[in-house]
């Protein structure tokens, strides 16, 4: 056998014993680290979801924060304030997460600004008043939580000490979304229905889309749709990135929310909601995938203008980070115009 | 001491920090990177704290037992106290950087000499705020110098910040009869009495950015007495917008 032939067989034999480590690994529950030997797909999978959630955060700033400046009270400014900055810091978590997997920050928000990389379409959704920004808090919060709390578990070390940390401020953000739309429903008739229609046009973006596509045919897929949706979800389990359908997480969103709702006296803008004795969760209506997907898509007008508001920041901040870097570097390059 | 004169006092130092917070929070989601919209948010976040204990106090000394947010949601243009740097529009990075420079270590030195106020909620207010503005100082100097030593687009921005905010900041070491009257009293702050620490404070900087204190060729005034800028009247508008779209509401 010839020198080429004995190394190709090596490369085959160390493969084979690095991917039976790997999976050993994984059974055991333990987690995998960044120096650990990885299968690709498994690598790109994970840069893919990491990279689309710490998206999620930054661009999930926007529409809450452009009610910062017009919050009706000092206490609601400061929470707002707060909170908005809990998500610059998640966003920062993530992408420290996705480095390890040998990105850096600079190539994942290129990829986003160049729109080669997506975050969370609930946030193609307009926030129109005051109390879009307690229906995002409540619902959409809400809804990351469901799916984070899972993900404190996941299989990716880097990843799941990003979410634990997230975890705990999500659970904050959720309650103090809560309390806005209870201050709501307590004052004066047109305050409670800007709360309820703020929840109308917040709850579809949250129920449908932070839990992802159908996975299931209960998801109120059709079955084609339903199938592609599972292969996703099936490797993405075995791998431990997940540990449960789309559909399961969407489920317990639900049965979270509907008592919440009615404690608040508001309601959910869905007829087929009500309590399944027999399955022991609430019913609800199922989601038009297509429609909704390309009222919220990238095309979408509000998805330009997150976009362009995301570029117009970077970009106008491109001389100071030049200045930060040439700064660093210690160079004279400011001399030239002294 | 009247207690309508420390209303008055702390009402102007209320609305400075108020203003400055609003301005900021417009800088959320389009700062020049994550790191700043964090950094800016949280200076942002501590103005508010100080506004919030400032208005609260002015209301309840002043007779009309108004709260922070009636202060701060239901005065007119014509009634806030802030100074003028605190308005002005946020231009770019290096002009919010000016301004927070320039503002940062007025607050210092005032805030570490109110601490020994005679008033104690003032007191124990300006014990707190005093080390939050510290780090606003080390924030704003840090920039300074890294723009100023950074590229020759940064400096000459910088350099054209600090021009653009630096007639601005004559009116914050004003004295007036109120000023003098409290600080008689050991109440408040001579504003004129801590100008020249400020300077040492700046130049020092600037020596450090190797560029030169600008000399404003005039000095702009007014927010005390609530004639303010053009730019003013939108601030107030979009601050108050909804507090107002709903009377009698709660939040
Ligand atoms: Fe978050
Ligand atoms: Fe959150």
């Amino acid at each position: 056998m010839d020198d080429e032939g004995v190394v190709r067989l090596d490369a085959e034999y160390d493969e084979a014993r690095l991917s039976a480590h790997f999976e050993a690994l994984l059974a055991a529950g333990e987690r995998i680290e960044p120096r650990d030997w990885m299968p690709e797909g498994y690598r790109r999978m994970l840069l893919r979801q990491i990279a689309q959630h710490a998206h999620s955060e930054i661009i999930g700033m926007q529409p809450e924060g452009a009610w910062l400046t017009r919050a009706p009270t000092l206490h609601r400014k400061a929470v707002l304030l707060a909170k908005v900055q809990d998500e610059a810091g998640h966003g920062l978590y993530l992408y420290a997460a996705a480095e390890t997997l040998g990105v850096s920050r600079a190539e994942l928000l290129d990829a986003l600004h160049s729109g080669h990389q997506r975050y969370a379409a609930t946030f193609n959704h307009p926030a129109l008043t005051w109390a879009d920004a307690g229906a995002i808090a409540w619902l959409t919060d809400g809804a990351a939580v469901v799916n984070q709390v899972p993900l404190c578990q996941t299989s990716y070390g880097p990843y799941a000490r990003a979410m634990r940390r997230v975890c705990q401020e999500e659970a904050f953000h959720v309650r103090q979304g809560y309390d806005m739309l209870h201050a709501l429903c307590q004052g004066t008739p047109q305050q409670k229905e800007m709360a309820q229609d703020a929840v109308n046009r917040w709850w579809l973006p949250a129920v449908a889309l932070m839990f992802g596509p159908p996975d299931t045919v209960a998801g109120g897929a059709d079955a084609r749709t339903a199938a592609m949706g599972a292969a996703v979800t099936r490797r993405s389990m075995a791998w431990g990135i997940k540990r449960h359908t789309n559909d399961e997480l969407r489920q317990r969103f639900v049965d979270q929310v509907v008592p919440q709702a009615e404690r608040l006296g508001l309601t959910l803008p869905d007829p087929g909601i009500r309590w399944n004795e027999e399955r022991g969760h609430y019913d609800f209506g199922p989601i038009d995938w297509r429609v909704f997907r390309d009222s919220l898509g990238d095309g979408s007008l509000v998805a330009r203008q997150r976009l362009a508001h995301r570029v117009a920041a970077h970009e106008d901040g491109a001389w100071v980070r030049e200045a930060v870097d040439a700064h660093a570097a210690g160079g004279g390059d400011w001399r030239e115009a002294a | 001491m009247s207690s309508t004169d420390t209303a008055a006092y702390a009402l102007r130092l209320g609305d400075d920090a108020l203003v400055l917070a609003q301005r900021l929070c417009a800088w959320v989601t389009r700062a020049p990177t994550i790191e700043e919209d964090l950094a800016l948010s949280n200076i942002a976040l501590d103005l508010i704290g100080h506004a919030r204990t400032l208005l609260a106090h002015s209301g309840a000394l002043d007779g009309t037992g108004r709260t922070e947010d009636q202060l701060a949601y239901l005065r007119t243009e014509r009634e806030f106290r802030n100074a003028l740097l605190l308005e002005l529009p946020n231009g770019d990075f290096a002009v919010t950087l000016a301004r927070q420079l320039a503002y940062s270590l007025y607050a210092r030195l005032l805030y570490g000499e109110l601490a020994a106020s005679a008033d104690e909620v003032l007191a124990g207010f300006a014990v707190r705020a005093a080390k939050e503005v510290e780090y606003h100082a080390m924030h704003a100097t840090g920039w300074t110098v890294r723009l100023a030593r950074g590229t020759a687009e940064s400096r000459r921005r910088m350099r054209a910040g600090l021009e653009t905010v630096w007639p601005y900041t004559g009116e914050l070491f004003e004295e007036d009869a109120l000023t003098r009257r409290l600080a008689a009293a050991g109440t408040g702050v001579n504003p004129a009495g801590i100008r020249e620490s400020w300077e040492k404070a700046v130049t020092a900087v600037l020596a450090d950015a190797e560029l030169a204190v600008p000399a404003p060729s005039w000095q702009a005034s007014g927010g005390r007495e609530g004639l303010h800028t053009e730019a003013f009247g939108a601030l107030v508008a979009e601050l108050q917008s909804v507090h107002r779209q709903f009377p009698g509401g709660t939040w």
